[in-house]
């Protein structure tokens, strides 16, 4: 027996000789490697993994991949400015001891017999998510915000049997390239302006590109560069005078102050939900939902979960399944919508879990919270000299383009000085919107106090100086 | 054998939208002071016909009994760290260890902004590097990417990838078929279809995998690729799968090798041995990363290098000294999700590959083995269940069993079997479908479980049968011993007129509740 045999591997209880040995009597085969006689030779490998070698202790593989991750500078040991599709919020502390939790974090498929709290929780998240949204349908997360959008074409351009796909040009380069791959076959696309001077849609353009062959009309609100779009109702009205439907990418976290899509004529709403008490992660906490109002012909076009209530053999219990679960992936295979698998639920419980938390007043007051923020780092950087804001005179929700053309430095040479100072600047746009040269996008949340602020203005007149 | 009494918690908790009163809060949100005091409300600058007028119709509830309120329905799961969780074959529910939990949740890792400079990301860098060259070498593929957030994107990653590959040699328009198989996951067959392809199905023999003749008789010029699982749901080794490769390749197609579960196979089976151009493996099941409830998952995806040029952007590289990305990749397929993946996964595999090394992960893949062939080898002893093909042949990671004499010979139905198992705090799904094998329960025990837990599940199931036989109304009736009895209003879920997917189209559709129902 070759030394690695003699290990008992925490992980795998039968790891023991006796446990090895008891097993293949009862099985009756001679050793391991019969086991895997059905498989030819040549397929198999005939050497080991060419690997490091192991941290066997627990203390090792601790101290090995602490020392890696240790290498990481991240923004809470600094102040950042990033957004551009995932936010530094606060996350309340109850957020995460439910989602750490084992009990959820091992979870997975169970039927409300087995996972009775899982199913009660997501069935919360819609239910929230629906308060917040004045929508009575939302499904259970899809990937991510991009995958939401994309999703939310197919599935109107399938509810008017239209192919023409109209989307604002505000929004994430992302989120537009990854609709027009992943639709590709079925769709196409007409990139709408955003005006100049306002940055909200260019509605001259979007009333000579619509036309009978438009499923919907795509846009983001706020959009890429933080502008609140104020004439939500008349780009649905138009929508809808041409017989399609209108599509809005919403962060919830701000819909305790702006109306959500649906009071203006929405017929779908989508969007990521990483904001709502869920960490960064490099990228790593979002998820992506979509709701409509409970229409028939919207709900069978939906391809992921959809949780329903439903009552048991005792008064006063709640069940809970899968509504409409024959227009899935997993009942119909090819015959289904798009697909079913494992997506990202543990973010909507996260996201149930900081609604609850938060209630009416707090997200009316983090709205309110992030507003303020905005209004003075817009203050604040105005100031400075050779620094401009793109499109000053508009309403803006915790992003804004800063303009640095009229200086002699470039977005990234001031990102560097700022990184030196402990400052994480704002998101370089310069390559993704051609028209801004030398912009940045730059974030703030309710995360941020007025030293922060401060503290960014005063180094970027240093750095321009 | 100890008999277990098992209750689940059954805390008949209200909805959340039922909880707290008036004025009740659970967090504040911290105050911007200016000079000039408090913060001016700048709402004020947000035009009216975008402003919300009246709350959102949350719950307001103390953040006490929000806490209480999730840690009951945490106790109403069962999951893989409660229960030796293997009747969800296919999905690989192993152990999580605690410890890579514990990594994850280092702040260097959850307040890591994607978009971060370069030079304050090296540790993140290192370790997506490291594990792609260990997947390499798991797969024998040359390229990684761990960009998708679930095995299913991967897969669609993977077919975007062979259309790209197809239409850089001119070929897109007339290579539109894939081909696949009826025990691979429906995701084989669904994500493809969602790309635009036609969905050609190849069906099983008596030996469990289908016949050369009948691949040789499906592929053309029109076939742009194979999609499969090899063993797939069966748990059955197709030995062809060489020449199954090596027909589509000779008809100018490509194969990408469903690995989302690699488990059996570990160190012992690659896709480049078998002539594999794309494989994926989901982290959330082989690589150990929780299922958590349903994701967040990734799905890394593996190419060859005549593929390589097409990975989604961007990739990560290594000059000897820093790790950086490459998004300068005009053949690239693009973005397949947001920023790089979900990165928390990227150190729990990581940390689970670095935990067993090359022995330790081939002994993940014999146990595995041995465990499906011992349990298979009791649960064949129990009336009534059966493994349908290949018969007395050894399965590698999973077996899908079928309860069909039973049903047949007691009237019950395959729910009730799962229903009844739930008392005994076991799990098991009914296998996806169709229902090939009549009645399937698929099981998994994964390296993660003990001959103890097995003979439990064994004996669990050897009762329910004997039930099933003696007194089948105990069975039919069952659940007992669950947060809730059985639901048996399925058309709460079918009829659009009784369907509620949020409390709010609950309250419109059913002012009463459920009154008339119980």
């Amino acid at each position: 027996m070759s030394k690695c045999h003699s290990i008992a591997y925490p992980y795998i209880p039968n790891s023991t000789a006796r446990a090895k040995e008891e097993m293949l009597r009862g099985i009756g085969v001679e050793d391991i490697d019969s086991l895997f006689s059905a498989i030819p030779p040549e397929l198999k490998l005939n050497r080991p993994l060419n690997l490091p070698e192991p941290c066997l202790s627990e203390f090792e593989l601790r101290k090995r991949v602490t020392k890696i991750l240790d290498k990481n500078t991240s923004a809470n040991e600094r102040i950042s400015f990033l957004g551009s599709g995932c936010y530094q919020h606060y996350v309340p502390a109850v957020c995460d001891e439910i989602n750490s939790r084992n009990e959820f974090l091992t979870a997975y498929s169970g039927k409300a017999y087995e996972d009775h709290g899982r199913w009660q929780a997501l069935f919360e998240y819609t239910s929230l998510m629906g308060e917040l949204l004045n929508m009575d349908v939302v499904n259970l997360p899809t990937y991510d915000g991009l995958q939401a959008a994309a999703t939310a074409m197919r599935m109107a351009a399938n509810i008017t049997r239209r192919n023409e796909i109209i989307v604002a040009k505000a929004i994430h380069p992302d989120k537009f390239s990854k609709a027009l791959e992943y639709n590709r076959h079925l769709l196409t696309f007409k990139p709408n302006d955003f005006d100049p001077h306002t940055g909200e849609m260019d509605l001259s353009q979007l009333e000579q590109a619509i036309s009978p062959a438009t499923a919907a009309i795509y846009f983001d609100n706020p959009n890429f560069f933080g502008v609140i779009e104020a004439n939500g109702q008349q780009i649905c009205d138009l929508a809808h005078r041409h017989g399609a439907l209108c599509i809005v990418g919403a962060d919830p976290i701000s819909l305790g102050i702006l109306k959500p899509p649906a009071d203006y004529g929405a017929d779908i709403a989508c969007g990521d939900i990483q904001s709502l008490g869920i960490h960064m992660q490099f990228g790593g906490g979002h998820a992506g939902y979509i709701a409509t109002r409970d229409e028939e012909k919207f709900v069978r076009e939906y391809p992921n979960r959809i949780v329903g209530i439903l009552p048991t053999r005792a008064a006063g219990e709640y069940g809970f399944g899968e509504v409409a679960f024959e227009r899935t992936s997993f009942l119909a295979r090819e015959s289904g919508k798009e697909w079913l698998g494992t997506m990202a639920n543990l973010w909507a419980i996260t996201a149930g879990i900081y609604l609850a938390l938060m209630g009416p007043q707090g997200m009316v007051e983090v709205g309110r919270a992030i507003t303020q923020r905005v209004h003075y780092a817009i203050q604040a950087l105005s100031k400075i000299k050779d620094v401009s804001i793109q499109f000053p005179r508009a309403a803006h929700f915790r992003e804004f383009v800063v303009d640095f053309s009229r200086g002699t430095k470039s977005v990234a040479e001031i990102n560097r000085a700022l990184l030196e100072r402990d400052i994480f600047g704002g998101y370089d746009v310069s390559g993704i919107f051609p028209k801004f040269q030398n912009h940045a996008a730059y974030c703030v949340t309710e995360v941020h106090a007025k030293d922060d602020i401060d503290t960014l203005a005063q180094n970027l007149a240093e750095v321009l100086a | 054998m100890r008999e277990r009494h098992y209750h689940q918690a059954r805390w008949n908790e209200p909805i959340i939208c039922e909880m707290g009163s008036s004025g009740e809060r659970g967090i504040l949100i911290p105050p911007f002071e200016t000079e000039t005091g408090r913060g001016s409300e700048r709402i004020a600058d947000i035009p009216e016909t975008i402003r919300r007028s009246s709350l959102p119709s949350l719950p307001e509830i103390s953040q006490v009994e929000v806490l209480r309120h999730y840690l009951r329905l945490s106790q109403e799961n069962l999951g893989a760290g409660l229960i030796p969780d293997f009747g969800m074959a296919t999905s690989t529910m192993k152990y999580n260890p605690p410890i890579n939990e514990q990594l994850t949740r280092n702040p260097k890792l959850t307040e890591l902004h994607p978009l971060q400079d370069e030079a304050t990301v090296q540790g993140i860098l290192e370790i997506m590097y490291q594990l792609e060259q260990f997947l390499k070498e798991i797969s024998g593929l040359d390229r990684v990417s761990l960009q998708p957030r679930g095995g299913s994107q991967a897969i669609y990653a993977n077919i975007a990838m062979i259309r790209a590959y197809h239409a850089k040699r001119g070929e897109q328009a007339q290579r539109n078929e894939i081909i696949t198989t009826i025990f691979s996951h429906p995701s084989d067959a669904a994500v493809p279809s969602a790309a635009g392809f036609k969905v050609i199905t190849l069906y099983p023999q008596a030996n469990g995998y289908p016949s050369l003749e009948a691949l040789k008789a499906a592929v053309s010029e029109r076939t742009a690729g194979l999609f499969i699982t090899n063993p797939d749901d069966t748990g059955i080794f197709n030995p062809l799968i060489r020449e199954f490769v090596e027909t589509v390749h000779a008809a100018g197609g490509l194969c990408a090798y469903d690995q989302a579960n690699a488990n059996g196979l570990l160190g012992i089976v690659r896709a480049r041995e078998s002539g594999f151009d794309l494989c994926q493996f989901n982290l959330h099941k082989t690589f150990s990363t929780p299922h958590a409830s349903g994701g967040p998952a990734t799905g890394a995806s593996c190419v060859t290098n005549a593929l390589a040029d097409f990975l989604p952007t961007p990739t990560i590289e290594f000059d000897g000294e820093k790790y950086y990305f490459d998004f300068d990749r005009p053949d690239s397929i693009g973005k397949v999700a947001s920023f790089y993946g979900v990165a928390a996964n990227f150190v729990r595999a990581y940390a689970w590959i670095m935990a067993h090394g090359a022995d330790g992960l081939r002994e993940v893949a014999q146990i595995a083995t041995l465990n499906n062939n011992y349990l298979m080898e009791k649960i064949l002893g129990i009336p009534g269940v059966s493994a349908p093909y290949a018969a007395e042949q050894l399965r590698v990671d999973q077996t899908r069993y079928s309860w069909q004499k039973l049903t047949r010979e007691t009237g019950l139905k395959i729910t009730d079997i799962s229903n009844r198992s739930v008392d005994f705090a076991m799990h098991f799904f009914h296998s996806h479908h169709p229902y090939l094998v009549e009645d399937p329960a698929t099981l998994e025990p994964t390296e993660s479980y003990s001959q103890r837990d097995m003979d439990e599940y064994v004996a669990a199931w050897a009762r329910i049968a004997d039930e099933a036989y003696r007194q089948p109304e105990i069975v039919r009736d069952a659940p007992y011993n669950a947060p809730i009895h059985q639901m048996t209003h399925g058309e709460f879920l079918t009829n659009p007129d009784k369907w509620s997917p949020t409390w709010r189209a609950f309250r419109k559709k059913h002012p009463d509740g459920f009154a008339e129902n119980n």
